[in-house]
């Protein structure tokens, strides 16, 4: 369970805020015009930026002060997922490095973990003689061997076209189900595809998330402003 | 990784400032400076400031026509200016000398006309070296120079119809000049090999020769130490005046791109730009065709010696790479003062000064003869290190800003960081690096002519022998394979770097 208990980020003169109870596991939206601080306030929580006021908790634990290794986090970047010098291989098998795994259990969790995105037997290939589509799965499947229970995503599909962001959302639905997902989007229509909550990330605050369902068919002044309704 | 750094930069301030310690207290005990040492101190000066004049000078007209002129061959020419910087001194004194010296083509000329002949030997022949050496450098910095005016400026001057000159290159030149001046004049004080092996005799004696000759010849310590401060003070007053002039890296790229044009389309200014293309491209390939072409047929009768001579200078040339790269990788992974002056301190120190205060803190404890070798190498990599640092520095900056987070992301620190992101990264830089400290090493004719005896001798010492004893086909042959060696290590290193080095 996730909390963000008086949270601000300042990034030079501009600066985000977040007040969210407990988050269940599932799909959050974060959705706001750009510029608004989305990307800010998931660095914080990944540990890419300190926070200037307030403490992030995972299960009551206060994990504010970590390194972005230490947190029960993993963030897929909107760029840089993987190391252009290993193979996918190499690049998944990082995330498994400090298990204590044998190495027969690696390869197997590796060609699980392949095959869960759809990239069976492409292991060996490194990233750059993959289609955007294939490397973007290629960071899922490294996100889900991190085996971290709250997944940041920060627009990491936004190069690809209509029909694999669709495709792509939907495998994050099937794979990361369990777990808490943040998702940075431009796009209603992405929260309204998977999302189950959604946070609107407006003049300074990201609001506490509440159900997809409500908040597009009723959307608050800010969202209505950035919608343009 | 912190604290390896700090030992690693405390470990180069030993290196740099123990041996000058040394010589300020061997030199303060007896302060005399007769007239052969105002001799040696006014030549040094005056040959320095000679070479740098006729260097930056000649390299306005040619670094011009590079900037504004296409032509089949224009990428071979700049590769080609690049050269010099990994040549041996003693390979292009004896391409030179085959070009300029008594016997030379030069000479033939002259005399088959009828008129007298020249002398390579003295202060005009250390000039011509150092023009042969430094004119590429000066070239290329300048052309940086060129390559930072913007391309609209030229068209927006072309449209108006107003003096490209006067509008746009002088005032680039005039913040570019004093700069590239400074560094050649710099390179030239500190030169030690040229002066040796071209210069010599009372009228034509630098700082760094006298310090060998006090050595070597008179055992004179104390003078010796004398002479090092003097030298010591001149090179940190020009290594400060070439600060003050914000020098930007001769080793950037960015010189393939010619911008387009509309003020040279005269016949007048193409065939001035084809006259300073072909003298400054006959300058450089002349003395190279000539160290193959007399060194070739040499090659089958070497001495014996050659082959030990040449097994220790590779020795020393993998040890100075190994030390450079080692010691750039430590402190440039640190950054902060120690990594400035780091890349500062070997160029404004001369080798000399630092073989002679080696000399004075090893000579009680072990013999010369011993410690060759090792100091060589030690000193050698000392001059590769501003370069690995300039290359190294930026490469782990590139790596970090793109790859960083990703590491941290993954939880990389330490040992695991270096191998998984680091290393893997940075390793075309590493390769260069490596190779120019190998190039510079396996080449130099420094420090070892103080400490070496016939026994641990390199190549180049072996040649510079040779050429003393007048036994020149020999000398052309050594000299032929330190050519292929210098060249041919940079090769194998930087390629090695580059090998499936994807982006």
């Amino acid at each position: 369970m996730l909390r963000l208990e008086g949270l601000r980020v300042e990034q030079g003169s501009f600066a985000i805020g977040a007040h969210w109870p407990e988050q269940a596991p599932g799909i959050i939206a974060l959705i706001g015009p750009s510029g608004a601080g989305k990307s800010t306030l998931i660095s914080a929580i990944g540990g890419f930026l300190p926070a200037t006021a307030g403490r992030i908790l995972w299960n009551g634990q206060d994990i504010t002060g970590l390194a972005p290794g230490q947190r029960p986090t993993a963030t897929l970047f909107q760029d840089n997922n993987l190391f252009p010098h290993l193979t996918i291989a190499q690049n998944i098998a990082l995330a498994l490095r400090r298990r204590g795994m044998s190495t027969a259990d690696q390869k197997a969790r590796i060609a699980e973990g392949l095959a869960q995105v759809d990239l069976a037997g492409l292991g060996d290939r490194k990233p750059a003689q993959l289609s955007g589509g294939q490397q973007s799965r290629a960071a899922l499947a490294r996100v889900l061997l991190q085996d971290r229970p709250v997944v940041l995503l920060d627009e990491p599909f936004a190069a690809l076209g209509p029909a694999l962001k669709a495709e792509m959302l939907d495998l994050v639905k099937r794979v990361l189900s369990d777990r808490l997902v943040l998702m940075i989007t431009h796009d209603p229509q992405d929260a309204a595809r998977i999302a189950d909550r959604v946070s609107v990330v407006a003049d300074g605050e990201a609001t506490s998330p509440e159900p997809t369902q409500g908040i597009l068919q009723n959307p608050p002044d800010s969202l209505r402003a950035y919608l343009g309704q | 990784m912190r604290r390896t750094g700090t030992l690693y930069a405390v470990l180069v301030l030993a290196i740099v400032l123990l041996p000058v310690l040394a010589v300020l207290r061997a030199g303060s005990v007896n302060l005399t400076f007769g007239a052969a040492d105002w001799a040696a101190l006014r030549f040094t000066i005056l040959q320095a400031a000679l070479s740098t004049m006729f260097s930056v000078v000649l390299a306005i007209p040619v670094a011009r026509a590079l900037a504004r002129r296409r032509f089949v061959g224009r990428g071979a020419l700049i590769t080609l200016l690049g050269a010099p910087f990994i040549l041996p001194v003693v390979v292009a004194v004896t391409g030179l000398l085959a070009v300029f010296g008594r016997n030379g083509l030069v000479n033939s000329m002259l005399d088959w006309f009828g008129l007298p002949i020249v002398s390579i030997y003295g202060l005009w022949g250390v000039v011509l070296a150092h023009v042969f050496f430094n004119l590429p450098l000066a070239v290329r910095l300048l052309l940086q120079g060129w390559a930072l005016i913007p391309a609209e400026r030229f068209r927006l001057a072309a449209s108006m119809n107003l003096p490209v000159w006067h509008l746009l290159e002088w005032p680039m030149l005039r913040a570019a000049v004093p700069g590239a001046g400074a560094v050649v004049f710099l390179i030239c004080l500190t030169s030690f090999a040229v002066a040796l092996t071209l210069g010599g005799g009372p009228g034509a004696t630098t700082l760094e020769v006298a310090i060998y000759q006090a050595v070597r010849f008179d055992f004179d310590l104390g003078r010796a130490a004398v002479l090092a401060i003097v030298q010591l003070l001149v090179g940190l007053t020009a290594a400060l005046a070439a600060w003050r002039f914000a020098i930007n890296g001769a080793l950037g790229g960015g010189l393939d791109r010619v911008v387009a044009r509309w003020d040279t389309a005269q016949l007048r200014t193409r065939v001035a730009d084809g006259f300073w293309l072909c003298l400054v491209g006959l300058l450089l390939v002349l003395p190279l065709a000539m160290v193959v072409l007399r060194g070739l047929p040499a090659l089958g009768d070497l001495p014996a010696a050659v082959w030990p001579a040449m097994g220790r200078s590779v020795l020393v040339a993998f040890c100075a790479a190994a030390i450079s790269v080692g010691l750039g990788l430590f402190i440039a992974l640190r950054g902060g003062w120690p990594a400035t002056f780091a890349g500062a301190a070997p160029l404004a120190v001369s080798g000399m000064v630092l073989g002679t205060g080696l000399f004075l803190l090893l000579f009680p404890v072990v013999s010369p003869a011993t410690a060759a070798l090792p100091v060589t190498a030690l000193l050698n990599a000392l001059v590769g290190l501003p370069f690995a640092l300039r290359a190294l520095g930026p490469a782990i900056a590139t790596a970090e800003a793109a790859h960083g987070r990703l590491a941290d992301e993954l939880g990389l620190t330490g040992f695991a960081r270096m191998r998984w992101l680091i290393l893997p990264r940075i390793r075309p830089a590493l390769g260069f690096s490596a190779g120019l400290a190998a190039a510079f090493s396996i080449g130099d004719l420094g420090v070892i002519t103080l400490f070496a005896t016939e026994a641990g001798q390199t190549l180049p010492l072996m040649m510079y022998r040779l050429m003393g004893a007048y036994r020149m086909e020999e000398a052309a042959g050594v000299a032929f394979l330190l050519l292929g060696l210098s060249l041919g290590l940079f090769w194998l290193f930087d390629k090695g770097g580059r090998i499936n080095a994807e982006a």
